[in-house]
Parts: C-alpha cells; structure tokens; sequence
C-alpha cells in the first residue's frame, strides 16, 4: 500500500515559530512525495493538537505520521500514543526535532527555515519505509533492592515492605543507620536525631518483608527493568549472626583498641566491636586488619582469642553464644529483582585539603560530623564540648562553607550546612551558657520550613554573626591575648574592618560531597553523573528520583545534597514510583531491537563480543546467534558490525537511515 | 642535554643587585651539566610598574622576550620571582584573550617579531628539583651541611599565582632540596609570605613590617641561614634588616642567601665564584663550619 | 584596536583583560581576610569591588587601595570565585593613573612612572638610580636617611654606578614595539 503522509509543524508557542518560519515549512511539507496533508499549529503536543493527527488519521486514511516539533524525548510517547489511540500502529510515526536541534541553537531566521526544511524532508523519507512493530510485555519481579541504608534507604524499604512487598536493604557499614545516626540534635525542632531514626531502624530489622545485607556490597548488576539480577558479596564480619546476641562481652576481652569510626576518630573501639549503641543488626564485628589473631593467621600462628578464650584474671567468660567464627569467608549470593533504589548518601569534604585553616595541624580545629559527636550524648565526651586537653573552649567559631561555593573544591552550595551551622550555635549557646559563639557566614541559607524563624532564634540567643569568610585559621599570636589562642581571620564585611578572632574552637561547617565509590557504582548500574559528581536524575525539574536507566532510582544526598525532610521526600517519591510498577505487574519492552536473520548469519560470532548489553548469545546446535529480545536496547553496534550483513535494526534499518540522509541533501 | 633558553631579568645582570644570584646559578648548572643560554639583549620584563601603567604594551613588552627566546629553543628560565610570574601571565593571556594575542601580534612584528605561543617559562628550582632530581643533587654534595639549619623563604611569586609546580602557601621541594644537601629544612610558617616586594621603597613601613614577621619567624623557628629564589626578597630581608632592627629594637642577624649559593657550598665551590660576600648580613658565622 | 565602547565603570573595567572577573564577586570577604596590606588601605579591596560595581568611580579610582598592593597573590589563591583580583587592582591603577586621579597620599604612581622612565630609554633598570631619582622627587630628606643602606650595598658590591642598558638596535626595537602597543589606546 502507498504511503500516505500526514506532517504537523508545531509553533511551540515562540519556542519554534520564533525563529522558524513554520508556514513556510509547512508549505514546504506539502510538496513532499507521499505527503496527504500538512497542517501547522500553535502546540502540537496539546489536546485539539493531537485531535488534528487523530482526526485526519480517521478521516484522511492517513497510513504514516509526522510531527515536526521537539525532541522525541520530550514527546515521542505523546504522538505515537496518539497514533495508537487512532488506530495506527505507534512506529508508522516519526519525529523531526526542529527545537532542540534547530530554533533553540540558531539564531539566524532563513537558515534555521532552512534547516527545518531539512530536517522534515528527512522524516518524510524515512517514514515511509518504516514498518508497523509490536512491543513485548515482561513480567515485572516485585523484589526490589534498594541500596544504601541510611534515612533514604531506609524510608523507601519501610514504604514497600509495609505495602506487602519484598525489600532487600543492602549496606556497605557493618550498621546501618548512615551519617543521620551520628547527628545529635536536628534542626529546626531539636528533634533528636538518634530518637527519630532508631524506631524506623529497629522496624527494618523487625519486618519480615525487608531482607536486611549488612555489611556487603552491589558487585555486579546485569538485566533491565523488572527483571534485574544482582551479585551481592556479603563480606565477612567472623561472627555467626544468627548466634551473635550483642551482647558485647567480646569488646571487653579484646586487648586491640584503636579510633572509632562512628566518633570520626574522636573515641576508640576494640578490633572486635558493635559498632554504635544502635546499631541494626546488633551483632559485633572483626576488623581483619587490626584483629591481632586474623594477623597472626596469615602468618600460621595462633595468638589472642581472647573473645573466644575470656580472662580468667578479669573474671570474664569469652562468647558464650560461640558466635565467633575466625574462619569465615566472603559470601557471594544472587538475588532477582525488579526496580532498585540508589541511597547511597554522601562524604563529608576532607577540610585538611585547606592548608589554611589548620585542620589536621592545628588543634581544636574540627569538622562539622566531629562535632556533632562531640555534642552527642553518645559521644566520645558524653555529650560535653571539650577542647582536646579536656578544658572547655570558653570562645568558639563556626566557620561556614568550608569546601562549598568555591572554585577550588566545589562549586556548588551543599545547603544544609547553614542550617546545622545554627543548630551547632544553638547546642553551644546551651551547653556552655558562658562561651562566646561566633559565626562566621557570606548569606545565610535558610529556606525551609520553619528555618528562617530558627535563625532569628539564634539572633535571640545571642549568636555573634559575622558577615565574612574565614581567610585563614592560625596560631601565630600577634598579640598577647592571641597566645596559645587559635586566631581566626576574618574582614567583616557588614563594617569593612579586617579583624583577627582569638578563639579557642573552631568548627568548619564542610561540604557535602559526593562518596568516592560513585565512579564504580555508576558503572555497575550503567548511570550517568553531573559535572559536580552526583548522579544525574532524568529531568532536574520534574523527575529527579528517575535516571534514564529504567527501573534504577536514585534519592537522598547521592542525587544532590539535602536535608531530612526532602531526602525523606525523594525516598518516598522512589518508592511510590516503585509500587506503582509493581501494581502494575509488567513492563513494556521496546520494540525497536536488533533482529539476526538466521539464514544469513554465518556463526562468525563477532556480535557477541561488541554488544555492550550482553544480549547475544550463541545457539551451539544451529551454529547462529540470536538476539535477547528483552536485553537489547537497539544500540545498532551489532547491526553495523555484522559482515554477513544478517542484523537487522528494527525501526532504524539501513534503507530507512539512508533515506533520512536522502531526505535532508534533496 | 636539554635546551634551555635564560633571561636573568635586571635583578641578575652584571649592575643588578642579585649578582650573585646570576653567579651561583652558573656555578651550580657547571656541576649539575646544565647550560642556560641567555637571551641576546633582553628586555626588562616592566613586571608591576609597567603593567599598571601602560596596560596596553607590557604584554608585547614581555612577548618580546619570549620571542627571542622562542628563536634559541627549549624552555625559558626565569629566576626572578616577578619576571617568572610576568611572563607566565603572558603565555596565559595571549592564549586566554584574542584582543591580547592580536595586540601582541602586531606589536612584535612592528619590531620585526614573532612569538607562536611554544615557550614554557620555568623557575631555576623547579628545573633542579624536576629535571635534574634530587638524588642527582645529593650525589653533587661534596661537603654534607649537616648540622645547618636552614629556613627556606618561597616568598609569595615563588608559588603564586598557581601555575602547576607545588603547594600555593605550603610548599616543601626547597625544603626537600635541603634535605638533599645534608641540612635541616626548620619548620617556617611564614615560608610564603610576603616581604614587600618593590613597596619596600614607597611603603616602607609596611613592607618593614612584613620584613620583621619573616625575621621572627625563622629565629624562633631556629634558622640559623634563610635562603630564597627571589632577588628582591633577597635584597629586602639583607639589606633592610639593620633598618628592622633599629625601627623594632631587634637583633636579627640572620644571614639571607640564594639557594643556589648554599647548594654552592654544599658542591664544594669558592666562595668568590658564589658571591658570599656581596651580602649584607655576614654568612660567615652561620657558614663557618662549611666554608 | 578601538577602544571599547563604555557606559559604565563596570563596562570600563572589564574591558580589559582580566577585568571581567570582578562581576561574579560574592563580596565573602577571603580578600581582605588574607591581604597583608588591607589595615592600610582607604578600602579594602572587597570594598573596592563593591564600590566598584555600585559605580562609584571618583572614589575608586582616588583610593589608596590598589597602589598598597603587593601583587603576593594570597588573595587569588583563596578566592572561591576565582577571581584575579591582584590583576583588578592592577586594572584599577591603570584606570586611576590615566584618569589622573591617582591618589596624592601615596607615592607608588610616582615610584611607577620612574622606574617605567627606564624601560623606554635603555630597556633595562638601574636599582640605584631609580631610587635616587625616587627619593629626589618625593623626600629629598629621606634619600639622606637611605645613605647608610646605600652606602653599604655599594661597599658590598651589590649596586653600581653604571646604568645597564640594551644595545641600540634593541631600544630601538623594543621602543617601535611598545609604540605600536600603546597606538590602540589607553596610553598614560
């Protein structure tokens, strides 16, 4: 049967007809071979828009669409879902992109019509040989593994598993819990951090819907949305947890003490230990590295056990439960699922990066996350803001945007840390009544709920704020009230007077940056980051949960830095999205993959090798490859490779590619 | 041998009050096999004075400079602090700034020039530490000053602005070069500060100022030598440190040396040939044992 | 090259090389936090900035700001803007000098245009004889207090009498290059 052409211009408002001549493109169109009908109109994408295509589809007889307006990713699905609904089969459609690639880039009016021409013509050729193609339907697994535990992590597991469905919750820490549980108090209500958390972490040990992976990490992925395999190491802690009560006997046996990382270095644990008073799964855990026995082991001798042995002197029984297993290995295990969820948070900056400011050459210089374990009833100081010889800082500054908002490490503003840059202030003004606190800010960021009034709070409290970034922190006295002082060094610049602080703590409220395993999770799960190293959502404005890898969510601080309340937004947003595949129970596979005509392949087996996706395999009987209709995404690598000429790209083959280019150069 | 082309800069040549500097650089590139080959009929590099106030010619007036160089090959050699960091900018700049490279352009080839861009400018410690190496140093050293305990002064235009070589405010390889020498590099806050540069003639005050901190802070410290890579910042803390000392009833007498004068010692050299005497402040004291 | 058409002061400065920066200023203040020089100043150079930017050229241009500078660069290592600000000043004194308003209180411009004097005749600089002619035209009085300083770099071979200067062909050269340069404008 004849193509029969119907073209649409769109005006996109201004966006095209402000710089391409639609009308003349339109009458372009209508000289086009196999073009019926060519109409132009204001927004093409709107209901009497698509009415237009559905009604001349019906009455026209029309047979192939073109809609010459933005960029498929924007509304392929619209149109072909409008060809659909007129009974046309959804890939006899095909976009011209005379926005994004024409009126947006250029600014010169002929050339763009021109150009707009162009693009048209190369539609018009092509969809005239394209086929009618039918989409497969796949089962959707409703498993889902959301990985990193933390609040997001942990909001979105609650969300599904309390829906009926299976969550595997997988956390690289021995605990999870993430940087949330170290906070002590949270802005703007005070709320205890450790108070909100614990309840919803206690929960996710306690559901039966949430497979808890403690302690292990995400080594492989391979599959596409609703049917994801994922290889998991669950890497050894030499403890039996089903036997393990923590009860934590072990850590007063053992005789290694070294920095805790929960206190950020400021307190010790033992080589054997529970990680936090609240960690889920409460079971202890060996650090090979500093665990005197493990060491030994290596080297064939058999030294300590005290955990195991206990100390006659001390009175002390070793593990009762005999949970301690020396010999235990690394566990690989294989899980299937639909949908996973990236949680994974964030690292706080590395301030010794700033020579200037003393961390980690000074003392008494700290970063915001020490800090917040100093203050922490849980802490290392039980809760009490001392100085490194243990004396109470009577002056303290809070040092903002440490790392943010600077060329030399990041340029972006991480948000929270004006907030917490407060709340620090507030927990001062509290603890040590008699202290001076100052801070040291350039704006003060505090749009949220409630968080302006906070801030006035703590003009209230009697805060000394000083407008101006902290030029260097240092503890050569110039005078003798700076000796054995920190000064701090600072121009205000509310009154343009350059002063040196004398102060004897200084906190640096730190960026939020993106965590150094990024780079490898981000190949694991095939997702793409932005310039500044956070994963990049699908669309910034309205889908900031999904990433252009379906069935892969990203939410929390490893999308972009956050506080609570939207981490624990995004992590709900994800689950719902989540649920809502899964209520669903398919998914829909695009139709436009790769094709092996078996009679021509010759087994030559190059294919397989090339496809990025795995989806080729070798049928050893017939001697010929075939194509994974679900795994393929119609890259075209194969297609273009093959040298017996056998795969063919549905939807893009070579005669419809060449007659695109035929269509621009007439 | 690698090529390198060398503009000495006012400071170095045979009037400049960095003589020495210009001496022990030629003293140690024997030992070391190196050979700097001066710019026929260089140019003052107009450095801040010019820039600020003919904005226009001080890049050509630079360019002219790296031209020449250009035509002898290799990279350019600049010990001066300030010179280094003026012709550096002007690579920069002409690469940056269409407007500055065609201005510079024209200019040069209304004297009959040309520069193409292809001239990397480089430090006289940044050539030792990188291209020689420390260990070739350290197999040089005839007499070991160990015992010696050295400040080592970067000053500000050693390190900034950053063009690629070490720490902006923290540095270590002059200290590390030390250290290959035999002496102690003594922990120097101040290693980068400022001393004033030319303000020390219409900003005296300041600049003494700044001169009395760096003083200070490499006594306490314990140094009993600085050394520096900069002939002005050389020239101000030797020559104006008797001025320190009455204006702030101080007793500084703590010899300033290039460093090229100290690996001088270390390589065994006469002190003639390193201008020992030319400086202000007596080194034989600090030096006895060496020299 | 014609000079760049100007509206505003903002517009003057970043028409030159490295000018352009000073619009993307937070006004932080890393600056002045870390100028070794800033007590001194009329302003602080993020005063300037701010000054400069609110079109306050009078008073920009007839600060003692940007002549106290000592090019050490701290400030611009630390800028989380990036800005060159040790240029801007420089850019600063360029648009004071030419618009004769550098500032009277401070003898750097004079120091400037002598030691500039140098670089046109023979190419090269003579340490002393700039400061000689310095202190002649500034505090004659002074130059008498700098004879001890004088005296025992003389004795210690660390300045001569003699001018060091260029071959002829090269001043003259170098001279046809830097007439060139200046031809496009913005000649002081």
């Amino acid at each position: 049967m004849a193509p029969k052409i119907g073209v649409y211009i769109c005006h996109c408002g201004s966006n095209i007809a402000g710089i391409v001549d639609c009308s003349k493109v339109t009458e372009f169109a209508r000289g086009l071979p196999n073009v019926a009908v060519a109409r132009d109109y204001k927004y093409m994408c709107s209901d009497p828009g698509q009415n237009l295509i559905k009604e001349d589809i019906k009455k026209l007889g029309l047979n192939r669409v073109v809609v010459a307006s933005c960029s498929p990713r924007m509304h392929e699905p619209t149109f072909r879902r409008a060809c659909q609904d007129a009974g046309l089969n959804q890939y006899l459609f095909e976009m011209a992109n005379i926005r994004e690639q024409c009126s947006w880039v250029h600014v010169d009016k002929e050339m763009a019509t021109e150009k707009a021409k162009a693009l048209v013509s190369a539609a018009v050729h092509r969809v005239a040989l394209q086929e009618p193609l039918e989409t497969k339907e796949v089962a959707m697994n409703p498993c889902t593994l959301v990985i990193g535990g933390g609040v997001a992590g942990i909001q979105a597991a609650l969300e599904i598993a309390d829906a009926g469905h299976k969550v595997y919750l997988l956390e690289k820490e021995p605990s999870i819990g993430g940087h949330m549980a170290m906070f002590d108090k949270t802005f703007p209500t005070l709320d205890c951090a450790a108070c909100i958390l614990t309840p919803k972490m206690t929960s996710v040990g306690q559901n039966h819907n949430i497979e808890l992976l403690a302690y292990s990490e995400l080594v492989e992925l391979s599959g596409y949305i609703g049917n994801f395999k994922a290889k998991i190491k669950k890497k050894a802690r030499y403890i039996d947890t089903v036997k393990c009560t923590g009860c934590g006997r072990c850590s007063e046996l053992c005789p290694t003490s070294l920095p805790n990382e929960f206190d950020c270095g400021l307190g010790q644990r033992k080589a054997i230990y529970i990680p936090s008073p609240y960690a889920v799964p409460n079971k202890a855990i060996i650090d090979a590295k500093n665990c005197l026995h493990l060491k030994g082991k290596a080297n064939g001798k058999d030294v300590c056990r005290l955990c195991q042995k206990g100390n006659e002197k001390k009175g002390l029984v070793g593990c009762e439960a005999e949970a301690i297993d020396f010999d235990q290995k690394d566990e690989m295990v294989e899980i299937e699922i639909g949908n996973i969820i990236v949680a994974t948070g964030f690292q706080q900056f590395d301030p010794a990066k700033i020579y200037q400011l003393g961390y980690g050459r000074l003392n008494n210089v700290f970063t915001s996350l020490e800090f917040e374990r100093l203050t922490n009833a849980s802490g290392p100081t039980s809760g009490r803001v001392l100085l490194k010889d243990g004396s109470e800082p009577k002056t303290i500054a809070i040092l903002h945007c440490i790392g943010s908002r600077d060329a030399n490490y990041h340029k972006y503003c991480s948000r929270v840390c004006c907030m917490y840059s407060l709340k620090f202030a507030h927990l001062l003004r509290e603890k040590l009544p008699e202290a001076a606190v100052y801070q040291l800010y350039i704006d003060m960021r505090c749009a949220g709920s409630g968080y302006e009034e906070f801030y006035e709070r703590l003009q209230e409290e009697g805060v000394n704020f000083i407008r101006g970034k902290a030029g260097e922190v240092t503890d050569l006295a110039e005078s003798p009230e700076e000796k054995d002082r920190l000064v701090v060094m600072v121009e205000d610049t509310l009154v343009r007077r350059k002063r040196r602080l004398p102060v004897d703590m200084v906190i640096l409220s730190c960026a939020l940056e993106p965590r150094p395993d990024t780079e490898q999770l981000a190949r694991i799960l095939t997702l793409s980051r932005k310039a500044d190293g956070f994963f990049l959502e699908k669309h910034p404005k309205l889908d900031p949960v999904a990433t252009t890898t379906d069935g892969v969510y990203i939410v929390g601080c490893c999308q972009s830095p956050k506080d609570i309340p939207d981490t624990v937004a995004q992590a709900s947003a994800a689950a719902a999205r989540v649920l809502a595949l899964i209520s669903k129970g398919k998914v829909e596979i695009e139709a436009a993959i790769a094709n092996i005509d078996e009679e021509k392949c010759s087994g030559c087996k190059i294919c397989i090798d090339l496809c990025p996706y795995k989806a080729i395999s070798f049928d050893e009987e017939k001697k010929v490859s075939r194509v994974n209709e679900a795994l393929c995404k119609g890259c075209g690598t194969c297609v273009a490779a093959c040298p017996s000429g056998a795969i063919k790209g549905r939807h893009f083959t070579t005669e419809e590619i060449m007659a695109e280019i035929e269509g621009v150069l007439a | 041998m690698k090529q390198y082309s060398y503009f000495p800069g006012c400071g170095l040549s045979p009037e400049g009050f960095g003589r020495a500097f210009d001496w022990s650089i030629k003293g140690v590139n024997k030992v070391l096999d190196l050979e700097f080959k001066e710019i026929p009929d260089w140019n003052c590099c107009g450095t801040v004075p010019y820039d600020t106030l003919h904005e226009h010619a001080s890049f050509a007036v630079c360019a002219r400079n790296l031209a020449l160089a250009e035509q002898i090959g290799g990279d350019l050699v600049a010990p001066c602090s300030s010179c280094y960091v003026f012709l550096s900018r002007t690579n920069q700049y002409i690469h940056e700034y269409a407007k500055v490279k065609k201005e510079v352009e024209d200019a040069l080839a209304a004297g009959g020039l040309a520069y193409h861009g292809k001239v990397k400018v480089r430090k006289v410690l940044d050539v030792y530490v990188n291209d020689v190496g420390y260990d070739v140093i350290a197999a040089k050293v005839k007499k070991s000053l160990e015992g010696l305990k050295v400040a080592c002064y970067y000053g500000c235009q050693e390190v900034r602005p950053i063009f690629g070589r070490d720490h902006p405010e923290n540095p270590k390889y002059m200290d590390k070069l030390v250290k290959a020498l035999g002496a102690e590099a003594v922990n120097f806050p101040l290693k980068s500060a400022c001393c004033g540069g030319s303000l020390i003639i219409s900003e005296e005050d300041a600049s003494l100022e700044l001169i009395k901190k760096l003083l200070d802070s490499a006594v306490s410290n314990g140094a009993e030598v600085m050394i520096t890579g900069c002939p002005l910042c050389q020239l101000n803390v030797d020559a104006y440190q008797a001025m320190v000392n009455r204006k702030y009833k101080t007793d500084y007498h703590l010899p300033i040396l290039f460093f090229t004068q100290l690996m001088g010692v270390a390589f065994g050299l006469d002190e003639k040939d390193l201008g020992l005497k030319t400086s202000i402040v007596p080194v034989k004291k600090a030096l006895a044992k060496f020299i | 090259m014609p000079e760049a058409k100007t509206t505003t002061f903002i517009d003057e400065i970043c028409a030159i090389p490295g000018g352009e920066d000073i619009k993307v200023c937070i006004q932080c203040g890393t600056c002045t936090a870390s100028c070794p020089t800033a007590d001194r100043m009329d302003c602080s150079p993020s005063h300037l900035i701010a000054m400069a930017r609110a079109g306050m050229r009078e008073e920009v241009l007839s600060a003692n700001s940007m002549w106290l500078c000592l090019s050490c660069y701290l400030c611009v290592v630390r800028c989380p803007r990036d800005i060159k600000i040790t240029r801007l000043m420089h850019v600063l004194e360029s648009l004071s000098a030419r618009s004769r308003l550098s500032n009277k209180r401070t003898t750097t411009p004079r120091m400037y245009k002598g030691f500039n004097k140098f670089i046109i005749r023979g190419g090269r600089i003579s340490e002393l004889w700039m400061m000689v002619g310095y202190y002649l035209r500034t505090n004659p009085l002074k130059a008498l207090g700098m004879l001890p300083i004088a005296v025992s770099l003389f004795l210690h071979k660390r300045i001569s009498l003699k001018i060091d200067k260029m071959k002829p062909e090269g001043i003259k050269q170098l001279n046809a290059i830097i007439d060139k340069a200046e031809s496009s404008g913005g000649t002081w």
